[in-house]
């Protein structure tokens, strides 16, 4: 076992990371160790991240330790810069964090300067080039040769051509030096993508009344749906998030199948969500931010009325299932689609009914016939005791559900073979033999027995999977 | 008696004016198909009134749920999507198969199916679906906490349902017959079935009997058979035989008819 990461204190004590346990131990015996807890890490950057996207929404994590933030034109909401990073190392050091901030032209010397600067200097770009030859973070025997050759800076690099520094120390520690000096273009990629619009309120004061926070949701509401308006575009899907002066982020979505640009709308389908939260939003010390973001946007023309009321009357519907869906969950209300599948419960599909209608119409059944499919299907089917004359034979009475039923009519069997194309090779399925039952009250039953006697199965199992009407 | 019946009539509409309605309204009403049926039922049955459709046994639940459909969609205007509100609990035991629909005449398209996690829940959404003129029809299906029915919510239903016309089918499968504020309450049971060639099953067969019809003739019982071609009622073949009730009670008579 080794060292991981360790404090400023157990550094001081000559403790580095990747020293072994034992050894560690024998130089500090009462050291304190704790279980590496990579997922736990992750989970505290993630949700730093989301509390940095206060200051902007492009925020990419800077694996394993770091945060990146773009703040180009985001700096003047603090005072400029310098005040934008006060407070953010302010509110992070709050949350008991160690914290080096640092601003850079370009990611990489963002991130080299928050690193490795050692020294103060006047401006960014002296302070990139008096960084150390291991800032490149290129291989350490690529580093050892730089040092080896004289070349202890970055600055010592910046002046010699690339061409000669390429042949000898390879091609991507230029490409590093390069990113690092701003020479080549580099950005960040934000973990979130950017929403096609956005609007936001910041407050100078935290607000922390969930009432005040909703009604600044609708006031932003109102807002997005001007712009929207403006594009001659409606939205798809909006996300609310409610940023928490201790840096907790909290995030609403609501979704709905047409696309909408109306504020009373979409005030009440958030406040909807709100309200059907399983843990309630809660204030704690107040907002400091609300942004709310179209990320799904899509062509509407401006409203007119049809004169035959039927598009009228499928908005209707359209406002409905939203409504329906964000209370109940999208997956709760649905529409089905035909599958291309023998087997029963998998010949349709439930989907979210807020997607929109089911592209693939259903086939009629052939008129003159009885139906031939259950209308309450079991899943999984119910296993049955059948009495038949012959094994392979029609039930003559079963018994389900403690109680026996004989069998007055019955039709069948309607045999359904397993999709073998679909099974791997060498694995098999058995065949059910459907069959239609009536029992002598008049009850119809959908049972099967569950593979081909003597050929499959020597004593087939019996199912009922379906009721009919 | 004729002098009176006038004044009653005006007193009628001066109450319906009060309760908020601004005119009074005639209901539409939509046939069963079935000619015998329609016309001791006065027309058929209303559209936009909550109808009720009972069983005392789960068995029947399948036979239920296929009254329910058919008769929303003789409710339901053509073309319009028709809503299905279920209970998780009742989803978990038997689905609600759409190829099984389509078999009773429904395009699968058309239905509209909402899962609700309790009773409460459910007739909330039940409300704000009733208030949703777009829809043809909406069916609701109670779990079993929500089986007793409260007069509140049903008067609820009926309410909405008045307003924006959309025909609500209260389901309530294994429950017991309760007051509630539905125009028509029926009980449904499977019945057997005229047989096709070599015995097999034939189309959907069910007893249906009226308990009570509001404003009209109630204690009626038929035999029915659905025809999903015609998407229509016939009255079964046995039909006579089985009537338990005496069919000929006519409003006049009838104690609901004030």
């Amino acid at each position: 076992m080794r060292l991981v990461a360790v404090d400023p204190a157990a550094l001081a004590l000559g403790l580095t990371p990747g020293l072994p346990l034992a050894d560690a131990r024998a130089s500090v015996p009462d050291l304190a160790v704790f279980d590496h807890d990579p997922g736990a890490d992750q989970r505290l950057i993630e949700w730093l991240a989301d509390g940095c996207e206060l200051y902007s929404p492009m925020v990419a994590i800077d694996a394993p330790d770091g945060l990146l933030i773009d703040i180009t034109g985001c700096d003047h909401l603090f005072g400029g810069e310098a005040d934008l990073a006060d407070d953010g190392e302010r509110r992070l050091r709050r949350i008991g964090l160690t914290v080096r901030a640092a601003l850079g032209y370009s990611p990489e010397a963002a991130h080299a300067l928050a690193r490795f600067q050692t020294l103060p200097a006047p401006d960014e770009g002296t302070a990139v080039k008096r960084l150390s030859v291991a800032a490149l973070e290129v291989e350490a025997e690529i580093e050892t040769g730089l040092r080896r050759a004289g070349l202890k800076t970055v600055a010592d690099l910046a002046s010699r051509p690339s061409a000669l520094l390429a042949a000898r120390f390879g091609k991507s520690t230029v490409d590093r030096l390069d990113r690092l000096l701003g020479r080549s273009d580099s950005r960040i990629t934000p973990r979130r993508p950017l929403p096609a619009l956005v609007v936001e309120r910041r407050f100078a004061e935290p607000i922390g009344h969930i009432e005040t926070a909703l009604a600044v949701l609708a006031e932003l509401a109102g807002e997005a749906a001007g712009q929207l308006g403006e594009r001659n575009a409606g939205g798809r899907c909006f996300v609310a998030r409610f940023f928490r002066s201790d840096g907790a982020v909290r995030e609403i979505m609501v979704e709905t199948g047409l696309p909408s640009r109306d504020p009373a709308m979409l005030e009440r389908l958030f406040r909807e969500r709100v309200e059907m939260l399983a843990d309630p939003i809660d204030p704690g010390f107040g907002f400091d931010m609300i942004r709310l973001g179209v990320v799904r946007v899509e062509p509407l023309a401006a409203d007119q009325l049809k004169l035959e009321g039927g598009a009228v009357a499928e908005a209707e519907v359209a406002k409905l299932i939203d409504r329906l869906s964000i209370r109940l969950g999208r997956n709760r209300v649905c529409r089905f689609a035909p599958q291309d599948s023998h087997i029963p419960e998998q010949a349709a599909l439930a989907l979210p009914a807020i997607n929109g209608a089911a592209p693939v119409p259903w086939d009629k059944p052939a008129s003159g016939e009885p139906p031939l499919r259950p209308i309450h299907l079991f899943d999984p089917p119910q296993p049955i005791d059948v009495m038949a004359e012959v094994p392979d034979g029609p039930p003559r009475q079963f018994r389900w559900r403690r109680e026996r039923h004989e069998v007055a009519r019955f039709e069948g069997p309607e045999r359904i073979a397993a999709e073998w194309w679909k099974l791997p090779p060498g694995k098999q399925r058995l065949t059910r033999d459907y069959y239609r039952i009536e029992d002598v009250r008049g009850r119809r039953f959908w049972i099967f027995r569950h593979g081909l006697y003597d050929r499959e199965r020597a004593d087939p199992a019996w199912y009922l999977h379906g009721l009919f009407a | 008696m004729r002098e009176s019946a006038i004044p009653l009539a005006a007193l009628k509409q001066h109450i319906a004016l009060l309760e908020g309605h601004a005119h009074a309204r005639v209901d539409r009403l939509f046939t069963v198909g079935a000619e015998a049926i329609d016309v001791k039922l006065g027309g058929g049955l209303a559209q936009g009134r909550l109808h009720e459709l009972v069983t005392d046994t789960r068995e029947n639940g399948a036979s239920a749920a296929g009254f329910a459909l058919m008769l929303a969609m003789r409710a339901a205007p053509a073309g319009l999507p028709l809503l299905w509100l279920r209970q998780e609990a009742d989803e978990k035991g038997g689905r609600l198969h759409a190829p099984g629909f389509a078999e009773i005449g429904l395009d699968p398209a058309r239905l509209i199916l909402a899962v609700a996690p309790d009773s409460r829940t459910l007739f909330k959404a039940a409300g704000d679906s009733l208030r949703c003129a777009g829809l043809g029809a909406v069916v609701i299906e109670p779990g079993r906490d929500g089986r007793r029915n409260d007069l509140t919510i049903s008067r609820r239903l009926a309410l909405a349902a008045e307003q924006s016309g959309v025909t609500p089918f209260l389901l309530r499968i294994d429950a017991a017959h309760e007051p509630s504020a539905a125009q028509t309450r029926w009980t449904v049971k499977a019945a057997p079935s005229a047989a096709l060639a070599a015995n097999a099953p034939g189309l959907p067969a069910i007893d249906i009997i009226l308990l009570r019809h509001r404003g009209g003739p109630d204690g009626l019982a038929w035999r029915v058979e659905w025809n999903r071609d015609q998407l229509s009622f016939r009255e079964a073949p046995l039909s006579g035989a089985v009537l338990p009730f005496s069919a000929d009670r006519t409003p006049a008579s009838g104690r609901h008819a004030a």
